[in-house]
């Protein structure tokens, strides 16, 4: 048992880090207050190999492992959580088409998503009235005599209006419920497929979260992804590695805020003394480490069992909850330990707090969680248990 | 980074969590109601080689690590938390500064009995007025030619009316050439000495079968020998033993922890309000995925506190997270424990309250909470 980082390992999060204090950080407030997406962020990723962090070397990734992506997520979430997601979803699209894409679906949209050159990936789950209950989605895909019309609205979808390439969800059969789904890799610019209006969010604004319309909009048989009906699984299962990204980016973002804090108490005289000087103080600090600490080694487990090809479900779920749970407590604190400083934008922890906030809802809420948590607990004492 | 455990750690697991099964959980209330020190399962213990897991077989231990340790002391408490602690004792706060600290003659004399399970050690810093402040200590051990002439009381000592050695801590006098803690020293204290006397057994909230008592010092006269490291050392000798001792109470928490959860998970399978086992509801089933969550954090934390001490590095911040974190873990699961056991809970028939009171002193022991935040605000406020 070792938890040390492989050379490896430690060059692909040296190389997140370098770029994300060097390039993302000095930008970061602007992008956050001016809304900018950060097309030139990505592609930048893209080079560096952090789009395809898990992807192989022959599909134009890194080939570096689950446990080098959620460790490269941190770096990128601590100096820009808008960067983060797009970079996790984008992650997320290669992944999917890599898990179950045909041979020419994986030449033809895989290397584009690392690269770069797609901008990023979109994940088209979610509905209007399907989001934790994501079986009961409504959006359907009609056979055509070459492929399928699909027809329907999609809801929070995470550069939805930007990335090359989506990956969208759609009822092919007549029966309700999980089983009627299937997965379709539509490229952007398909005619019937448009974006709404950005939604004006809390956080992550450097991001952009659109509705987007389903209009007719006509995709070849190829465009399937994975068997018809199977859309289901390759959604939940892109979402179980998903959640390990978003534990890593509620690990970085806690990290950020945990460190600005800890400046901000060295510094701030109160009491003829540093604040950091006093137990009240030093015990949210000590709090937020040891909670930081867990989740950072709770997603870390799940990513390398998801590498080492072990089940992984329920481990990133508790990590996803965990961590996005831990990072709103130490944003909190964060705010709190800087006082008055810590509610205006001139301080980093503002963002950070509204940054993290999404955490606990997007890519399964902790609600969600939970069920599938609690779930796989009592299938395990009722199989194994005496 | 590698979680698998080794074939020697995934033995030593089995082994401890069948004789945890067998022969210690059959026992674990009769033990706590009648305030019993479980003297059959220190002796299975010993032959199971869990009374000195990570000392060298040369001297009379498993020669296995302090993962071995963790995952071992983590099944036996699962089953009783008393019986983990007088295991912890042991191995961690007496057997662990004697291999570190002592002379060659000492680990034979009696390290070797003591990693054996031939003898049982206590450890005492603790005193009537010197707690989470371990350097106010009051106990003097005054020169007398080559020894020692030692005076004093010590608190709270786990063992003690049933240990046959006492790693003792307390003031030296002549001092050295410092005052305050780096006049500390630490002694091997044989407890059949004349002037050691032992107080009656604490009663105590919960971990009631293991006994903790006062221990009285009047005119005890050490040979020079009984020494453990070098005059004035002795604040460095506790703080270190402790930094190891923390990983043990974090295992013991994580244990607790996961007796409340296991426990609650099987009643809520099969206790049914509304028609239906309460493990249906939603707000049972975010209890348990509460408490699974957290134990798997806690037990990754005591993991790394383990692996960093067997690599002989610095652990003083990871042992201390370890600890906080386990020992709130473990006394969120066991509040949560009695509230899914509902009446059930808050009476003895049940396990659930049983490891409510057990908890709680895991807050408390080898550091409390309060401390383990100073020690880690210390270290990040450092680094």
């Amino acid at each position: 048992m070792d938890f040390d980082l492989s050379s490896e390992q430690q060059l692909v999060v040296e190389t997140a880090r370098a770029y994300a204090r060097e390039h993302l950080l000095p930008r970061a407030r602007e992008r956050d207050e001016k809304e900018i997406f950060p097309e030139e962020e990505l592609r930048a990723l893209g080079r560096l190999g952090l789009l395809g962090v898990n992807v192989p070397e022959s599909l134009g990734g890194s080939g570096a492992g689950v446990v080098a992506y959620a460790l490269a997520l941190s770096e990128i979430a601590a100096a820009d959580a808008s960067v983060s997601v797009a970079m996790a979803v984008t992650n997320m699209v290669a992944e999917v088409i890599c898990a179950y894409g045909t041979e020419a679906q994986k030449r033809r949209y895989v290397p584009q998503l690392c690269s770069g050159e797609a901008v990023a990936g979109a994940f088209a789950l979610s509905e209007p009235q399907a989001g934790s209950d994501a079986a009961s989605l409504r959006t359907v895909a009609e056979r055509t005599p070459n492929g399928f019309r699909l027809c329907g609205t999609k809801q929070w979808i995470t550069s939805g209006d930007r990335a090359g390439v989506l990956v969208v969800w759609a009822r092919t059969g007549a029966s309700v419920g999980a089983r009627g789904i299937s997965a379709f890799i539509v490229p952007a610019g398909t005619p019937g497929l448009s974006a709404g209006r950005p939604e004006d969010k809390m956080g992550l604004r450097g991001s952009t979260t659109v509705p987007l319309v389903l209009d007719g909009c006509e995709v070849p048989d190829d465009a399937l992804l994975g068997a018809e009906g199977e859309g289901f699984r390759v959604a939940m299962t892109a979402l179980d590695g998903g959640r390990i990204g978003i534990g890593a980016q509620a690990v970085g973002v806690a990290t950020a805020a945990l460190e600005a804090a800890l400046a901000y108490a060295r510094q701030r005289r109160q009491f003829g003394r540093p604040i950091a000087e006093f137990q009240a103080i030093q015990n949210q600090l000590a709090d937020a480490a040891t909670q930081r600490e867990a989740a950072r080694l709770l997603v870390l487990r799940a990513a390398l069992r998801k590498e080492q090809g072990l089940p992984f479900s329920r481990e990133a779920a508790m990590a996803k909850l965990y961590a996005s749970e831990m990072a709103g407590r130490v944003c909190d604190m964060a705010i709190q330990v800087h006082g008055g400083y810590g509610y205006v934008r001139e301080f980093t922890v503002e963002r950070l707090a509204r940054d993290a906030r999404v955490q606990r809802i997007y890519e399964g809420t902790s609600e969600v969680q939970r069920l599938v948590i609690a779930r796989s607990l009592l299938k395990e004492f009722e199989d194994h248990v005496p | 980074m590698d979680l698998s455990l080794t074939e020697e750690q995934r033995l030593v697991q089995k082994t401890a969590a069948d004789f945890a099964r067998n022969e210690v959980a059959p026992l674990a209330a009769e033990l706590d109601r009648s305030h019993r020190h479980p003297k059959e399962l220190v002796a299975r213990m010993a032959e199971l080689g869990f009374l000195g897991i990570a000392v060298p077989e040369k001297y009379g231990g498993a020669g296995l690590d302090t993962v071995a340790y963790v995952l071992a002391l983590e099944e036996i408490s699962r089953a009783c938390a008393s019986t983990g602690v007088i295991m912890s004792v042991n191995n961690s706060l007496v057997c662990d500064p004697i291999l570190k600290f002592g002379t060659e003659e000492q680990k034979e004399r009696w390290l070797k009995p003591l990693a054996a399970g031939r003898m049982l050690g206590c450890f005492a810093l603790s005193e009537p007025e010197a707690g989470s402040d371990a350097a106010a200590q009051k106990t003097l051990a005054r020169r007398d030619g080559q020894g020692w002439v030692i005076n004093g009381v010590k608190n709270w000592i786990t063992n003690g009316p049933v240990a046959d050695v006492c790693i003792l801590h307390c003031m030296t006098d002549p001092p050295g050439p410092e005052r305050g803690h780096k006049a500390i020293s630490s002694f091997i204290l044989p407890m059949n000495l004349p002037g050691v006397r032992c107080g009656p057994p604490d009663r105590k909230l919960g971990i009631r079968a293991s006994q903790s008592c006062q221990i009285f010092l009047d005119e005890v006269r050490l040979g020079p020998e009984h020494l453990l490291g070098e005059v004035g050392q002795g604040f460095k000798i506790a703080m270190t033993t402790l930094d190891g001792g923390r990983i043990g109470i974090a295992a013991q928490a994580v244990g607790i922890a996961r007796a409340a959860y296991e426990d609650a998970a099987r009643y809520a399978l099969q206790r049914r309000t509304f028609g239906q086992p309460i493990a249906n509801h939603q707000s049972i089933q975010w209890k348990l995925a509460d408490m699974a969550t957290e134990i798997d954090a806690a037990r990754l934390l005591t993991l790394q506190a383990a692996v960093l001490k067997d690599r002989g590095v610095r652990h003083t911040k990871e042992s201390a997270m370890a600890k906080l974190f386990a020992s709130e873990v473990a006394n969120r699961a066991a509040r949560e424990g009695v509230q899914i056991f509902g009446g059930n809970g808050y009476v003895e028939d049940y396990p659930a309250e049983r490891h409510f009171r057990d908890a709680k002193i895991t807050e408390i022991y080898e550091g409390t909470s309060e401390i383990m935040r100073m020690v880690i605000a210390g270290a990040i406020l450092k680094e």
